[in-house]
């Protein structure tokens, strides 16, 4: 295998790990309140800014972590209480209306907060240079260990929801939600923690990503839009079909975003090839989600048959 | 006779009372609408003037989704992509226009009479594209494949350098018409006001048609529908379809108005409004989306005239109104239970 594949298979696992963290959580609070949540990656951006101010605050990496998971998992938590919960008994027009309207909130009330200069985050000391993975690829360690992240996070939520009490009430809740409730189960509170556990994870997500690509209001939606992407791909409510569609997405992006320009430089002139790839390569995931649903109309893994 | 009565009493909007009162609001706002410019050459505030044409257009949009939306429960997140096409079908044609004269070989022409309805007639064979691939799911996954298909045309638009990329098009000139001057403001209000009443009285026909009759017992009980032996598939994506000609329409008349198109007319945030618009105004009242739209942008022009973060109390007000006047501000007009 060339080191060039080699390579975008690693960033196609890292952007898949990301991917998955926001996944997961999104696909669970659906899945289980049957709630569309549009805020999801308000909650990633919120926890992206976090980071990246606590981190020029104080330097610290931890500081940087600590502030994006509780600054995401406490709006998180406010968002459930105020209006997301409101929602629960609502169809999906209202829900996605609403949240629609949270995002235009969120996305000012962070540039009010946090002010308009979008801010840096260094890679941390720890995290910097590279290793060398084969004779002629070096890869950056802070991908490495991204990746190694998002593994922990999918073996740690694969724990809770199959080996706990609360893992099992998840599961019962996704099945049927009037019963858990009927059985004495505090279901209110189960959403909550739910839905604060996946901007939690939006946090952590936020982290990951912000010493790699800009941190800038409009970061949610542009997730935002893959994740749904993510999730449909992979089938709504169920957390393994959210691990498979973020690899699937991940690789397709990465892999995409390599092969595409050299195959159609190869088969075109340049200046059709130019225009072309570049379309083609931004519109990738979604004709892989095209071409998914119009195989399996609810994805490859669905929660419930 | 007491069923009978019975019924209307039920059925709320049917009564004599309340049809007075709807045909009360919608006089009263044709009134307005049609007086806008008189009003805005007494105030000397020639600005009311293009305001009102957007709120116009953005209702021509509107109502083509509440089509789909309100009578079809089809919940589309993607006609931006429609509005977009229409647009830079406008944007197009006059970039070769100015630039060589033809296109594909053929002459351009700035004539509206050519150009509207090839961009209309492309936009409903995108609906037929999509609405064909998209109508394959139902519920969450058929939000997210329209929100999709979207995106596509999003990042199409972005990907054609040779048509400005991100940065879109200028475009010279209105299209123009015969008898009518496009390039004066007051012409050009009335125009799109003509359109929306003729788009507004056709979809008007045709939800109380029988294919309407049809979609809406499609909406409220699909099995009881299909058993009666109508098929689902037709009837939602001809109703797709002409959503998505009338969304194409509006971003012509947008492309006309503005005199640019970019690809922020396909973006995801637009078909955002477009729903936001319509619940905004009552969803399934078709009436309801014109008012939501003068709302929804008279309020965004006002709060940002008071303040930059005018999304900061936007965001909220949205939310409010899907929380506490779930018929929209239609059916606060006319009546609670006005519907239809």
């Amino acid at each position: 295998m060339s080191t060039l594949l080699i390579e975008q298979i690693l960033n196609g696992l890292q952007y898949g790990a990301m991917l998955f963290l926001l996944a997961s959580g999104l696909t669970l609070i659906f899945g289980i309140m049957g709630v569309i949540n549009l805020t999801h990656g308000s909650f990633y951006m919120v926890g992206a800014f976090c980071a990246a101010h606590a981190a020029t605050a104080t330097g610290s990496f931890a500081a940087a972590i600590l502030a994006a998971l509780v600054g995401a998992g406490l709006y998180g938590l406010i968002m459930e209480l105020v209006v997301i919960r409101r929602l629960y008994a609502r169809d999906h027009l209202d829900q996605v209306l609403a949240t629609f309207g949270m995002i235009l909130f969120t996305n000012e009330l962070v540039t009010v907060v946090f002010g308009r200069t979008p801010p840096f985050m260094d890679i941390p000391d720890f995290l910097s240079g590279t290793v060398q993975l084969l004779p002629d690829l070096s890869y950056p360690v802070v991908r490495l260990s991204f990746i190694l992240v998002g593994a922990l996070v999918a073996i740690g939520l694969w724990a809770l929801i199959t080996r706990t009490r609360i893992g099992m009430l998840i599961r019962a809740g996704a099945d049927d939600r009037s019963m858990v409730d009927a059985l004495g189960v505090d279901i209110r509170r189960l959403f909550s923690l739910v839905f604060a556990l996946g901007a939690v994870l939006c946090g952590l997500a936020g982290v990951m990503t912000a010493p790699l690509l800009a941190v800038e209001i409009g970061m949610g939606e542009r997730i935002l839009i893959t994740t749904f992407v993510v999730i449909v791909v992979g089938g709504v409510g169920s957390v393994r079909g959210a691990l498979i569609g973020a690899l699937l997405v991940g690789m397709v992006d990465s892999l995409g975003r390599a092969y595409i320009p050299i195959t159609l430089y190869d088969l075109l002139p340049p200046e059709i090839a130019s225009t072309l790839a570049a379309g083609l390569v931004s519109a990738s995931i979604y004709v892989l989600m095209a071409v998914i649903l119009l195989v399996r109309p609810r994805g490859l893994l669905p929660a419930r048959g | 006779m007491s069923t009978m009565l019975s019924a209307t009493t039920t059925g709320g909007a049917t009564g004599p009372g309340a049809a007075s009162r709807r045909l009360l609001v919608h006089i009263i706002a044709f009134v307005i609408f049609a007086g806008v410019p008189l009003f805005a050459a007494l105030v000397g505030e020639p600005f009311m003037i293009s305001l009102f044409t957007r709120f116009l257009i953005y209702a021509v949009a509107a109502v083509s989704l509440d089509l789909v939306m309100g009578y079809g429960a089809l919940i589309s997140f993607g006609h931006a992509a429609f509005f977009g096409l229409g647009g830079y079908v406008v944007g197009i044609v006059a970039h070769h226009g100015a630039e060589t004269g033809t296109l594909f070989g053929i002459a351009t022409s700035n004539s509206a009479l050519i150009i509207w309805p090839v961009a209309v007639v492309l936009s409903a064979v995108l609906a037929l594209i999509i609405g064909g691939l998209s109508l394959r799911t139902t519920g969450v996954q058929f939000i997210m494949i329209t929100l999709a298909f979207g995106q596509m045309v999003y990042f199409l638009l972005v990907s054609l350098e040779v048509y400005g990329g991100d940065d879109g098009l200028l475009i010279g000139q209105r299209n123009s018409l015969p008898l009518i001057d496009t390039a004066d403001p007051v012409s050009f209000y009335y125009l799109c006001l003509a359109v929306l009443a003729l788009w507004l009285g056709f979809c008007w026909r045709l939800v109380g048609s029988r294919f309407g009759m049809v979609l809406r017992g499609l909406k409220q009980n699909q099995r009881r529908a299909v058993n009666l032996g109508f098929a689902p598939l037709p009837h939602r994506l001809a109703a797709f379809v002409i959503s998505g000609a009338g969304t194409g329409l509006a971003g012509v008349l947008w492309a006309n108005y503005a005199l640019y198109v970019s690809p922020d007319m396909a973006a995801w945030s637009k078909s955002g409004e477009f729903m936001s618009i319509v619940i905004l105004g009552g969803v399934g009242t078709l009436f309801g989306p014109v008012i939501g739209a003068a709302v929804f942008l008279g309020l965004e022009q006002i709060l940002a005239i008071w303040t930059e973060h005018w999304m900061l109390v936007m965001g909220p007000v949205l939310v409010a109104v899907v929380l506490f006047a779930r018929r929209g501000l239609y059916g606060f007009l006319v009546g609670d239970r006005s519907h239809d």
